[in-house]
């Protein structure tokens, strides 16, 4: 219970947030804080939780702001209509990848790189066909009113984005206290094991996958009702497959809230490099790599492994031991 | 309640197990033995759906389940334990007999419970948020007992879960498992530990090179001059009947 | 559609490209079948070797060939330092994490090129960079051909150190065995570093036969990390051989894909293969069952 009370003191205290902030660049890092945490949540339910660390997890969230965009643009449909279903298109694409897989036993790195060849390919469709808007992209036209998913202030988007995150630590909450999460976790530390006591893994799986790549999914309607804008690099390319890992790892893996606090200070971090190194392109992104290795090498179970006890310490799920074998 | 017919299987040419059959009746504590290398686990995995058999079948309750998944074979009331005990290591004892308990407990709480109630069984009531990484080989064993005692089985395989133990911690284990037979839970257990094998067993069936050689009551099979032979080499039998005989 | 002349210089093109890959992925195999690692940091260190070739005859007017015995050693150096004092020391000893470690190492060199180097795509020119040659009516152009036959012989050295030199048999001790190794004396950590150094030093050479023909940018090394891994995985993890078969079947696909469905369909062939051999044969063409 103790966990539910603090996601929504956490749910209350950031939507207290636009009255006190009014400033637009504030209230804009609030609200990409939020959406890195939705986005390390969804890889934390399968990477963290589930212990299959995919290097690909874009392939999600390419989907569903292409499927945002794309019935929007192309169909006319309402956006609010059009959300569930991008989500679910997320799931659907979860279903094939994680049924085609899992089915075929990979495991560790294989998966992660099977992943990867995933997005390469969503990336390669998008980039060929009209449909999608080829290299160009999609654009969704700026039409501000709740009705169209749009918003004219910032508020509503930190609303729409604390909601989407609200139910991400929901579900990962729910992994830590049901049946589900603790086979998925068994399945995590010893997949054997766990068959041999009943638990179907392959089942476990492909649900966990389904409902990272709907949470991811979600992320990318977000992205696209935000931003108006995608195309296939920003959709499928790697930036959004690392941004995914990031904050897990740093925060993190198999934890409730490792990937908000990931977020947190890899947002800060961000500050704090622009303050003292401007604007240049890729200076952020050199001290977040720094920040992979460094963590990897000294704290594998990220910021939260180091509050917890000596005993838990040698235990947890770290970066190192939860990717199975490969 | 278990029957395995004509079980043989290779692997890459070489034969593991060859024509192996056994019964185990309801109730009752069967010992499969036999030297390293004989084929013991790999009948297991046969057995539980861990390895597909080329040939043989086995019937659990009268179900053919030859060829099923191991999740499916242990939901139907069979559950292994693993010779080279894997416990989920980063999580407590508590959480680990839970996930067995999960199989026919659906409530997290109910789990939690029923957990604590099967651990203290096999005597680790102390131990249960000790993180399963930090238990002694002993403790891990009695872990990998409480996990499958958990899945509230009808036939339990136990795979050497003797293997490592001091004869002190082994005398501690012996009554859990009379205890275990006594609440209606059939067993078959590969031993190496001939002690256990002689108080435990009804029944024992000798495995060498794939094949079973000898089958009785533990008294018939210890005297067995092929069951010698095949501990001992070729030609130990005639020699201990000399040397008893001088 | 297919006809032969119009198949001919794509097959042929293909497998100069192919033969350029393979040796890309020599590098990688050689990194895998030993260290047990994926090396994601292979692109960017390709990038990060191309750079160094481009930068070289820029600023000190030397040709991208005879800059071989410069890159060489520097990314063998290069390696060697990263493996020892960065990835070594990150493992503790567990594999499959060191993907995330090259990960973050592949993000750091490829954004600090960003950062230094700006975006803008370069290329060098040469007084061979245009030249063709014409083999059975197809034209090929002569840098091509020059990395076709320095690929081909850097496997060979390659095959040599591993098989008739004590470094070689050293090399494929801890490969096996590392803690046997290490038993009869191997120094276990210097062998993995050599090891690591020895791929990266592929990426010189490669990256000298690249230059001529191709280009450079900060990014240029992702398209190449994918195609690296698909050729390591059809040609099975740690096979020299398997990376050069598949290299040659790589190349000849993208080729001959462009050619059917179009310049941004065409690499979707990889993929597929990518996928398909992950799937149905991990193991590869010639690598050994997991």
């Amino acid at each position: 219970m103790r966990g539910l009370i603090g996601i929504f003191a956490f749910a209350a205290a950031v939507a207290a947030a636009p009255f006190f902030v009014s400033s637009g660049y504030a209230l804009n890092a609030i609200i990409m804080t939020l959406y890195a945490a939705l986005l390390g949540q969804a890889w934390n339910i399968l990477g963290g939780f589930g212990g299959q660390f995919s290097f690909g997890h874009a392939v999600f969230f390419g989907t569903g702001a292409y499927a945002m965009g794309v019935l929007q643009v192309k169909f006319g449909w309402n956006a609010w209509a059009a959300a569930p279903v991008a989500a679910a298109c997320g799931a659907a694409v979860g279903a094939f990848i994680g049924g085609v897989s899992f089915r075929y036993g990979l495991r560790g790195s294989y998966f992660a790189l099977v992943t990867l060849a995933f997005a390469e390919v969503f990336r390669i469709l998008a980039n060929t066909f009209e449909f999608t808007g080829a290299g160009v992209g999609l654009m969704i036209k700026l039409n501000e009113s709740a009705a169209n998913f749009q918003f004219a202030t910032k508020a509503g988007y930190l609303y729409l984005i604390l909601t989407l995150v609200v139910v991400a630590q929901l579900a990962t909450w729910w992994l830590k206290h049901s049946r589900y999460g603790a086979w998925l976790q068994a399945v995590r530390d010893n997949e054997e094991s766990a068959a041999a006591l009943g638990v179907n893994a392959f089942r476990v799986k492909l649900a966990a996958i389904m409902i990272s790549g709907a949470l991811m999914a979600a992320g990318g309607v977000f992205y696209i009702q935000y931003l108006h804008y995608i195309d296939p690099h920003i959709a499928y390319g790697p930036g959004v497959s690392v941004e995914a890992l990031l904050a897990p790892i740093v925060g993190g893996i198999g934890t409730v809230w490792g990937p908000v606090i990931g977020a947190v200070v890899l947002h800060v971090l961000g500050e704090g490099t622009r303050g003292l190194m401007g604007d240049a392109p890729g200076v952020n992104l050199v001290v977040y790599g720094l920040v992979l290795i460094l963590m990897v090498m000294f704290l594998p179970r990220g910021i939260i492994g180091v509050f917890q006890t000596r005993a838990a310490r040698n235990a947890t799920p770290t970066a190192r031991t939860g990717a199975g074998r490969a | 309640m278990l029957e395995a017919r004509g079980l043989s299987i290779s692997f890459g040419g070489l034969c593991a197990v060859e024509d192996v059959g056994l019964q185990v009746p309801a109730g009752r504590i069967v010992a499969l033995i036999g030297p390293n290398g004989a084929g013991k686990t790999t009948c297991f995995n046969l057995i539980s759906g861990f390895l597909k058999p080329d040939r043989g079948s086995v019937a659990f309750d009268d179900r053919d389940i030859t060829g099923l998944a191991p999740h499916r074979i242990c939901a139907l009331g069979m559950t292994r334990t693993f010779q080279i005990v894997q416990p989920f290591a980063a999580q407590t004892v508590r959480e680990n007999v839970a996930v067995g308990a999960h199989l026919r407990v659906r409530s997290r709480r109910a789990a939690l419970a029923r957990a604590d109630e099967v651990a203290s069984r096999v005597g680790l009531g102390d131990e249960l948020d000790k993180l399963a990484l930090n238990l002694t080989i002993s403790g891990r064993k009695r872990l990998e007992l409480a996990r499958a005692l958990a899945t509230g089985p009808k036939l339990l395989l136990l795979d050497e879960v003797l293997a490592g133990l001091n004869p002190q911690e082994i005398t501690e284990v012996i009554p859990v498992i009379h205890a275990i037979r006594d609440t209606g839970v059939t067993i078959l257990m590969i031993e190496h530990v001939m002690q256990a094998v002689m108080h435990l067993a009804d029944d024992v069936y000798v495995l060498s090179n794939g094949r079973l050689i000898a089958q009785g009551t533990p008294a018939e099979v210890t005297n067995d001059p092929v069951v010698i032979e095949a501990y001992l080499g070729t030609g130990t039998a005639e020699r201990l009947r000399r040397m008893a005989h001088a | 559609m297919l006809e032969f002349s119009i198949l001919f210089p794509s097959v042929l093109n293909g497998l100069t490209t192919g033969a350029v890959y393979a040796l890309i992925a020599l590098g990688l195999t050689l990194i895998y079948g030993v260290l047990h690692i994926i090396n994601f940091a292979h692109g960017a260190a390709l990038m990060a070797a191309l750079y160094g070739v481009y930068f070289l005859h820029q600023l000190l007017g030397i040709d991208p060939y005879l800059a071989l015995p410069v890159m060489i050693p520097a990314m063998f150096a290069l390696g060697y330092a990263l493996q020892r004092w960065v990835i070594g020391v990150a493992s503790h000893g567990k594999d499959e994490n060191i993907l995330l470690v090259t990960l973050g190492l592949a993000i750091v060199l490829e954004n600090l090129a960003l950062f230094l180097f700006k975006s803008d795509t370069r290329t060098i020119d040469t007084a061979y960079t245009f030249t063709t040659v014409p083999i059975l009516g197809a034209t090929i152009s002569l840098p091509k051909i020059v990395a076709f036959a320095g690929a081909l012989a850097m496997a060979g050295a390659l095959l040599a150190v591993m098989h008739r030199t004590d470094l070689g048999r050293a090399i494929r001790a801890c490969a096996k065995e590392r803690q046997g190794a290490r038993l009869v004396g191997i120094d276990v950590d210097h062998v993995f570093a050599m090891s690591f150094g020895i791929g990266l030093a592929c990426l010189g050479a490669a990256a000298c036969f690249l230059m001529p023909a191709y280009y450079v940018n900060p990014t240029v090394g992702n398209g190449f990390v994918l195609i690296a891994f698909t050729i390591v995985v059809l040609g099975g993890m740690g096979s020299f051989i398997g990376a050069l078969a598949g290299g040659f079947i790589i190349g000849v696909v993208e080729s001959v894909g462009g050619l059917w469905l179009g310049e941004s369909l065409g690499q979707i062939g990889i993929f597929v293969i990518f996928i398909a051999v992950l799937l149905f044969r991990p193991q590869g063409l010639f690598g050994a069952k997991a």
